[in-house]
């Protein structure tokens, strides 16, 4: 399984702030968005008309980052903090 | 190095004393600059603002903004250095954020104090949504934020 967070804008998107999502080998931040964007409307949405950073384990990665199971994956919208 | 995300009100003249007193603790007290930074919510005619929520990642927050300070200690000779992030419901006028770097002297100080708010604009987990006559919205990133960041690169 593979822990999936969602912040701000996304998290109100989806109405919803943490899924299990589950994986059986090893795959890319890209694919697991592709999977994701596959489950309805709203995660298509989601990664279709907005720009989403991703952090994998707490640490801002890119789309060709490889994850395992155990990862903990999350998806927000740029950041405006300070 | 104190980094600290709150949902407490920040105490700018506290933390500044404080950063002071942990230059004086030290075995010799060698950073003859200080130079803060505050961070505070704003009203403006254009876009008026009742009400300020920052949403953050907690346990990422903090990890990022440790290491915003650790690169910040590798490219200048610092002594202490605080960095405070408010999050939770706040008010135009409440400190958002404080940064208080010192060094021998103010060049690095200042240079650090820039350095360090820049990259926390641009990486550290934290979204702000606004309450205003409108409704409430997020507040959408700056591109000039991204440019400021790419000078210390």
């Amino acid at each position: 399984m593979i822990k999936v967070l969602l912040f701000a804008q996304l998290r109100e998107l989806l109405n919803c702030g943490k899924i299990e999502f589950p994986v059986s080998t090893a795959i890319t931040v890209a694919e697991l968005k592709t999977r994701l964007a596959a489950q309805g409307d709203r995660w298509h949405l989601l990664f279709a008309e907005q720009t989403v950073l991703v952090a994998v384990n707490q640490v801002l990665r890119d789309d060709n980052h490889y994850l395992t199971a155990g990862d903990e994956v999350a998806f927000f919208p740029p950041v405006t903090g300070g | 190095m104190t980094v600290a995300v709150q949902t407490t009100p920040l105490d700018p003249g506290a933390l500044t004393n404080a950063l002071i007193a942990r230059v004086a603790e030290q075995t010799r007290a060698d950073q003859g600059a200080v130079v803060t930074f505050i961070g505070l919510v704003r009203d403006q005619v254009e876009n008026p603002v009742s009400q300020l929520f920052l949403e953050h990642y907690p346990g990422m927050t903090e990890k990022a903004l440790e290491t915003i300070v650790a690169e910040a200690c590798a490219r200048w000779p610092l002594g202490p250095l605080s960095l405070v992030h408010r999050v939770g419901t706040l008010y135009p006028g409440d400190p958002i954020v404080f940064v208080g770097v010192t060094s021998a002297h103010r060049k690095a100080a200042f240079e650090a104090a820039e350095f360090l708010l820049d990259y926390l604009k641009i990486r550290a987990p934290f979204w702000k949504k606004e309450s205003t006559p409108e409704g409430e919205r997020w507040v959408s990133a700056h591109a000039s934020d991204c440019e400021a960041a790419k000078k210390w690169r």
